[in-house]
């Protein structure tokens, strides 16, 4: 039975005991948090390693390589079109309001257009492909981890890597700029089509301002980030897959997990392409503020 | 004399000396050595989680052992390199619990993969031994073009076996080929068993806990006991021997399985909830 403390001092004592105890808590469970997602990151790095070997080592099946890039790239068109069309029309409705208070709303393309093609183009052309191809990556291949498919493939004489990974990356990575550019496309021509059909804002000067300030560095730079976005969507997914724990709830905690990982790593990515993009344009081009 | 004696002894196909296998904290198979002479069919029994699939997945490379070794034709499986890895494979067939088909391809794609991936055989030769190996497993043409999720859990079981026999391997594992089948079909894949050594002499290992399964296909029994009922210095082989004396085994953990009695079984378990 726990004795009661008799004077004030002493509880005060126990009182900032308990408060130690649980700051010490606090610290060891942030340290096996860190230590967990140095640990998933190296793991992660040693399958993007593995992957690298095997993508140059040996020239993936066609049969593979071709169903992939169906499922990742071409069903993959539709609802990345749609929805670079509907974020183009919504940014001239948010936008258009305050541009007209300053009578500049033949501006707004400039600004849409380099907001779609640097930021929004391929930002949501990766969600997209995240949410739909990253997790149901993870939750095929996690099926066929938990019904010893991989097993089977590797007792085969087959490398599961080669077999199954290099195919998916490979369509990620190279349909992923065709989806961006798609997205961009779709984004901008919904824009236009709101802005000078909608709201009748004079067409000349929407596409004069646009041409004026987006450039082709912009369009490069928003291509050249989704590589990095579609590598990332599929070594996630692919991992997530190949390390999924058993049964039904294993398979689905892989897709969430997958999705939800490749949507944090696409905006740190993101942000730090961004700056290091920045840092290459202005260096090359350093007269390019006072243009602006 | 007994130096000439033991050159003149074949070599065992496979051999496990001082096999130990763990995963983290929990350890399922301790100081195991075993041999299998070629063309023999060994029957590894006993309770579930007793780790006859662990056994049978370190001795295809699939599980790497702590300790030990697992020496296939002479060669250590862990000196064996990388790149030589495949082919060394391909001398297996594997026999998987739930078959593992490959729920993408067809039945005629499935079974046709080990062929595509280690030969460079003709579609038209390729085809010839798919089917033929169906023909071999009692399956009609019909189910080539269809997908794995069409078929029953028996068909399943002979596309795996057709899957595991297109190379004709040296040596062929099968996991609990009979689970979860009526017994009709269970004596059917033992009958397919036994035909396959005719067609194809290999050395075979049948991971089974079904007796008759045991007792029909195999020459020899080796039963395995759970790493956690024993204590620290009892072996955890606790019969090796000719699959027909089996019944007739003095320790009474074999009796046990072999009839299959609970005697005091469910008073431990209810007691270990208790505690």
């Amino acid at each position: 039975m726990a004795s009661i403390p008799e004077t004030p001092s002493e509880n005060a004592s126990m009182s900032g005991n308990g408060v130690a105890r649980a700051f010490a808590e606090w610290i060891a469970d942030l340290g096996a948090l860190v230590v967990d997602w140095i640990t998933e990151l190296g793991n992660v790095s040693l399958f993007a390693a593995q992957t690298a070997r095997w993508l140059f080592s040996r020239r993936p099946r066609k049969d593979t390589l071709l169903p992939c890039f169906y499922q990742i790239g071409v069903l993959s068109l539709p609802v990345v079109a749609l929805t670079g069309t509907f974020i183009g029309m919504v940014l001239v409705v948010q936008t258009y309001v305050q541009f007209r208070m300053l009578n500049m709303e033949t501006r707004l393309g400039a600004v849409i257009n380099m907001s779609l093609v640097r930021e929004l183009g391929p930002v949501l052309a990766a969600t997209m492909l995240a949410g739909r191809v990253g997790s149901s990556m993870a939750a095929e291949l996690g099926t066929m981890r938990v019904t010893e498919q991989i097993d089977a493939l590797t007792s085969m004489g087959a490398n599961p890597i080669h077999y199954l990974v290099v195919p998916r990356f490979l369509a990620c990575l190279l349909l992923i700029p065709a989806l961006t550019i798609m997205a961009d496309f779709m984004g901008v021509a919904g824009a236009f089509f709101y802005a000078v059909l909608l709201l009748e804002i004079d067409w000349h000067h929407y596409l004069v301002n646009s041409q004026r300030f987006v450039g082709n560095f912009d369009v490069f730079a928003g291509v050249f980030k989704s590589l990095f976005f579609g590598a990332a969507i599929a070594l996630i997914g692919c991992h997530r897959g190949f390390h999924c724990d058993p049964g039904a709830e294993g398979v689905g905690r892989a897709a969430t997990t997958a999705f939800v990982a490749s949507f944090v790593v696409i905006l740190l990515l993101n942000l730090l392409l961004g700056i290091m993009l920045d840092g290459i344009y202005y260096t090359l081009w350093p007269e390019a503020p006072k243009i602006l | 004399m007994v130096d000439a004696a033991q050159n003149l002894k074949p070599k065992p196909l496979v051999e496990l000396v001082g096999l130990h296998v763990g995963f983290d904290q929990l350890r399922v198979l301790r100081d195991i050595n075993l041999a299998v002479a070629r063309g023999e069919t060994l029957a590894v029994i006993g309770e579930s989680g007793c780790g006859k699939t662990v056994l049978l997945k370190t001795i295809i490379g699939l599980l790497q052992p702590n300790r030990g070794k697992v020496v296939f034709d002479g060669r250590n499986l862990a000196d064996i390199a990388e790149r030589d890895l495949p082919l060394q494979r391909a001398r297996f067939g594997f026999v998987f619990q739930q078959a593992a088909l490959f729920d993408s391809l067809t039945v005629a794609q499935n079974v046709a993969f080990p062929l595509r991936e280690h030969t460079r055989k003709s579609i038209a030769e390729v085809r010839k031994i798919v089917i033929d190996r169906l023909a071999e497993v009692g399956l009609p043409e019909s189910v080539l073009t269809k997908k794995p999720a069409e078929l029953s859990g028996g068909m399943r079981k002979r596309v795996g076996l057709a899957r595991a026999m297109a190379l004709n391997p040296e040596i062929i594992l099968y996991d609990e080929p009979t689970t979860g089948l009526d017994p009709i079909m269970s004596d059917v894949i033992n009958e397919l068993i036994l035909n396959m050594r005719q067609f194809h002499p290999a050395t075979a290992i049948v991971v089974t806990h079904d007796m008759r399964t045991a007792r029909k296909v195999a020459d020899r029994i080796v039963m395995l006991y759970p790493l956690a009922r024993l204590g620290d210095d009892q072996p955890q082989i606790i019969y090796d021997g000719p699959a027909g004396a089996i019944d007739s085994a003095d320790d009474p953990r074999v009796t046990q399985f072999v009839r299959g009695e609970a005697r005091e079984r469910l008073t431990e378990m209810r007691a270990q909830n208790g505690s």
